[in-house]
């Protein structure tokens, strides 16, 4: 499984929710891949993406895809990441 | 993990700010003086957001601002500015903000390392409030457990 993290630049706010969205995703057992990028990029890398996590301020940049596109408020809680993903995924 | 320096001319307490331009400015004059950026850094930053929105608030009363690497960065470094009183970014759920970090990092390469250290330290989630309660530039190393 792939999940993408976007932000404006593709490091600082995006490196955040990747680290801890690997953390919550070991804890709940997901083997999943999860690629920090900007917005420049999404579309070559959320191409085959399952999950999209990012602020409210990308959805509609994001626009149309196939994947699951969570909106994450507090990029520091990892029970708010552990909720959402799991809601997204159905385990 | 290693954090980007944050020594003591890069934390700024009880400032004051009119705006969020003029907080996130004051983050870009405190990597200036530690000499991890050039001067036109913080326009960058201020760029980033004007662009993007204001999701530099990752979280409740903090704000994340950063720019990409490029030749206003001189050295990865951090910054940790506490406002007097806070200020509005313009975030859905975020606002107001009382604590900003700027951030400047060399290489993108090196960014994953450097925000999984601040996730370790952000992930308790009273580390926000302490930093903005700190009364002194040791006490807000203390907390972010970085070397001066």
């Amino acid at each position: 499984m792939k999940v993408v993290t976007i932000c404006g630049a593709g490091i600082g706010s995006s490196g955040i929710l990747k680290v801890n969205a690997e953390r919550v995703l070991q804890r709940l057992d997901i083997e999943a891949d999860v690629v920090a990028a900007d917005l420049a990029s999404l579309t070559e890398v959320a191409a085959d993406a399952q999950v999209i996590l990012t602020s409210a301020e990308f959805v509609e940049a994001i626009g149309a895809t196939y994947a699951d596109v969570i909106v994450i408020e507090n990029y520091f809680d990892t029970n708010e990441l552990a909720e959402k993903l799991e809601a997204a995924l159905g385990s | 993990m290693t954090l980007p320096p944050l020594p003591t001319e890069a934390i700024v307490l009880g400032a004051t700010a009119e705006d969020w331009r003029g907080a996130v400015r004051l983050a870009g004059d405190a990597l200036v003086a530690s000499g991890a950026a050039r001067p036109g850094y913080a326009g960058e930053m201020i760029r980033m957001i004007e662009e993007h929105g204001p999701y530099v608030v990752i979280a409740p009363g903090l704000a994340l601002a950063h720019a990409r690497p490029g030749p206003e960065v001189l050295a990865d470094g951090l910054a940790i500015v506490t406002l007097a009183s806070p200020v509005e970014f313009g975030h859905p759920h975020n606002d107001p903000v009382h604590v900003v970090l700027g951030l400047a990092i060399k290489t993108a390469d090196e960014h994953l390392a450097a925000v999984a250290s601040l996730a370790n330290v952000f992930n308790d989630s009273t580390a926000i409030e302490d930093i903005a309660a700190a009364a002194s530039a040791a006490e807000v190393q203390a907390i972010m457990r970085a070397d001066s």
